[in-house]
């Protein structure tokens, strides 16, 4: 592959294109509501008007606004119909000619929920099709691959995305160029590139979306973060519930081998990459890295100490690069238009955008992404529509099992990682649950805490047996069983198991318990017993099992 | 183990997937996805012959296929109902959907009915959040349940 082949394919590709274009939503959420059927009608009406010289359905992926699906959008008329089903979809046809077109619903595109997005990570999501590389090529797909490797030195890449001020999105928000810039100076035989695509948080379908709607750009910004660190070899660890952005995953790396895009000798350079896709099975623990890189090696997934950390001996004890789906979806886009232009957007210590997956109780439901430092307040009001049916928004989820509740009196937070932070919730990989009225806090504690004593790996004490004992307690409170001591005993334990676990799940497990407290404490309180008093204590402990 | 498997083809085809990996020992949950695939679930025998085409200790083939959750160890079913419990389908009333198809089944979370039609699971979060509640029947994926709309779908399976 040379520049002039790839300059080729997308002069091609536009050249094809036709007059009317309609998107075909194609990704997970609109497919269960049976978008292939409404593409098929679509393609079926097109024939049958004979209109095939000047329309062109294309499948796309996630177009955003996932609670009206399946969406279909008319270019370039600038019509998003929403709720479209193989009966109406033969009226879009006929309302392209000026016919009579019943049954169409319409959303509209420049309402805020639309508006107010920047689209960066998502770009091409919702605009080419995900299945052909030729579309991703004509979005200047591979164009940076090709500059990094003919015209710039690892170390520059490395420079450039350090002062893009990327930082990592998978929730923790370590800088993206001081990680690289390690993995780069440490040594060894061999080196590793891992996207984390094992997107466990409940709540959460950014990574997925990313995955189904483009997956060149992520195949395309491991290829640049392998060639600035020295790595060879990258493995893909996605998730089995995922299987649409297994096997879009799959059509890619194949497409770009078939190019040239990966292998050896790519873009006539020595530079010789590989991909694997590594299948999870199933335990949140895995999105942790050295539990992660313990699954990649084919083994249980229990995380170790670290340091040593990943970068200095991962994989294998090589030194490995872990990043997220969504930074490695931004590396192109940074070196394409440069680090100045991302450095730009967003808050002095947080870049770029972020992408936040929108859920709950809300009106619009779907994807947005907007640019670091956005109000909670514009995300969940105006773009998001507020609460459905007049109710009142009580609390914001982030973070999933490891982040908290934000109360409405602060809905004005910008959302970046240290406001978040000191709210005692964090940005996480971009879930947000909007919770309304008749959730109540101590039942979303127990909720979170269950699901981490599910998925606690077993390996340290105080994850394995100090979640089970909060969940008893939290069970406790819930059925108004528990009084003021169990809350003491519970406020101890989660400070205990946030210092002495071995990972991020452990010592973050009592995040949703400690963030519900500091807000909605009257709600545990509420539901507390008078104490009993100490005559009567030693027989009422007898009865007391429930933590025993 | 060869006498055993001699004349079960669904073997081979893993031997063939296995020689794709040539035997590598990190290829060890590839391999029993593709087992689960191939026979439904992992029982004794099927770990023990992964462990001798691996070259691995059986105890570390059982570990690993202990540890996740998405390995099943035992038979499944004729149909599958997996209903979400992600935060957003849980703050959408996704417990009702459970119960409902729990009374409906007479089944648990977990378990599958006495005549072998159906079982029933939850799942953490199948990331279609958009579409709360979800519940997925049979691998496909449906939006927006309700208890009666989930029950209605199990219902025809039962009578089936």
């Amino acid at each position: 592959m040379t520049l002039a082949e790839l300059q080729e394919i997308k002069a091609r590709e536009l050249e094809s294109r036709k007059k009317i274009v309609l998107r075909c939503c194609m990704a997970a959420g609109c497919m269960s509501s049976d978008s292939a059927g409404v593409k098929a009608a679509l393609d079926k009406a097109v024939a049958d008007a004979g209109l095939g010289d000047s329309i062109e359905v294309r499948s796309v992926g996630c177009m955003r606004l996932c609670c009206e699906g399946p969406l279909v959008q008319a270019d370039p008329a600038n019509k998003l119909h929403v709720r479209v089903t193989a009966a109406t979809a033969p009226s879009i046809i006929a309302a392209l000619q000026g016919k009579d077109a019943p049954g169409l619903e319409f959303a509209d595109p420049d309402s805020d929920f639309f508006k107010q997005q920047l689209s960066i990570v998502l770009a091409n999501s919702g605009v080419v099709d995900p299945e052909r590389i030729e579309s991703y090529i004509a979005a200047d797909g591979y164009v940076a691959l090709r500059n990094t490797l003919r015209e710039s030195e690892p170390s520059e890449v490395i420079a450039e995305i350090t002062q893009s001020g990327l930082r990592g999105r998978g929730g923790a928000g370590f800088p993206a160029g001081l990680k690289w810039s390690t993995v780069a100076k440490s040594p060894g035989a061999k080196k590793y590139v891992i996207c984390n695509a094992d997107e466990g948080d409940p709540g959460a379908f950014m990574d997925r979306s990313v995955l189904e709607s483009d997956p060149h750009a992520v195949l395309e910004g491991m290829a640049i973060a392998a060639y600035a660190v020295g790595a060879d070899q990258g493995f893909i660890y996605v998730r089995a519930e995922y299987p649409l952005a297994i096997s879009r995953l799959q059509t890619a790396i194949t497409q770009a081998k078939r190019l040239g895009l990966l292998g050896s000798g790519i873009f006539d350079s020595p530079f010789n990459f590989e991909i694997n896709l590594r299948i999870g099975a199933g335990a949140f623990v895995c999105g942790e890295e050295t539990a992660l890189m313990a699954s990649v090696e084919g083994k249980r997934g229990t995380p170790r100490p670290r340091p040593p950390f990943p970068a200095e001996r991962g994989l294998w004890d090589m030194p490995t690069l872990i990043n997220n789906v969504e930074t490695f979806a931004n590396i192109a886009p940074i070196l394409r238009h440069g680090a100045e232009w991302f450095a730009s957007i967003g808050t002095e210590g947080s870049k770029g955008t972020k992408v936040f997956a929108l859920a709950g109780k809300i009106q619009n439901t779907g994807l947005i992404e907007v640019p670091m430092g956005t109000p909670l307040r514009s995300i969940v009001e105006s773009m998001g529509g507020g609460a459905p049916d007049g109710g009142r928004i009580k609390a914001v989820q982030t973070g999933g099992p490891s982040g908290g509740c934000i109360p409405a009196a602060h809905l004005d937070t910008p959302v970046d990682y240290e406001s978040l932070a000191r709210l005692g919730s964090i940005m996480g990989s971009g879930g947000m649950i909007v919770m309304d009225e008749s959730t109540r806090m101590p039942d979303v504690a127990r909720y979170f805490m269950e699901f981490c004593v599910d998925e606690s790996c077993g390996k340290c004490i105080p994850c394995r047996a100090g979640t089970v004992q909060m969940l008893a307690l939290l069970e406790k409170i819930v059925a108004r069983r528990a009084t003021a001591r169990d809350l003491r005993l519970l406020e101890e334990l989660c400070d205990m198991v946030r210092n002495t676990s071995l990972c991020g799940l452990g010592q973050t497990a009592p995040n949703p318990v400690l963030s519900t407290l500091r807000f909605f404490r009257h709600e545990y309180e509420e539901l507390l017993q008078p104490e009993i008093p100490a005559a009567t204590a030693a027989h009422g402990r007898s009865h007391e099992s429930a933590v025993s | 183990m060869r006498e055993q498997t001699g004349s079960d083809k669904r073997y081979r085809i893993l031997e063939a997937h296995i020689k794709k990996h040539r035997a590598r020992q990190d290829a060890l949950i590839e391999v029993l996805h593709k087992a689960q695939e191939l026979f439904g679930y992992l029982d004794d025998n099927t770990l023990r012959y992964v462990a001798w085409k691996l070259k691995l200790p059986p105890s570390r083939v059982s570990g690993v296929a202990t540890f996740y959750h998405y390995f099943k160890l035992k038979a499944q079913g004729a149909h599958t109902c997996v209903v979400c419990l992600g935060t957003a389908c849980y703050v959408k009333g996704a417990d009702e959907v459970l119960a409902s198809v729990e009374r409906t089944t007479g089944v648990k979370a977990g378990g599958t009915t006495a005549d072998g039609k159906v079982s029933l699971f939850t799942a953490r979060c199948i990331g279609a959040c958009g579409i709360a509640p979800a519940v997925v029947f049979d691998g496909v994926v449906a939006p927006r349940q309700t208890a009666g709309t989930a029950s209605e779908r199990i219902q025809t399976w039962v009578k089936s």
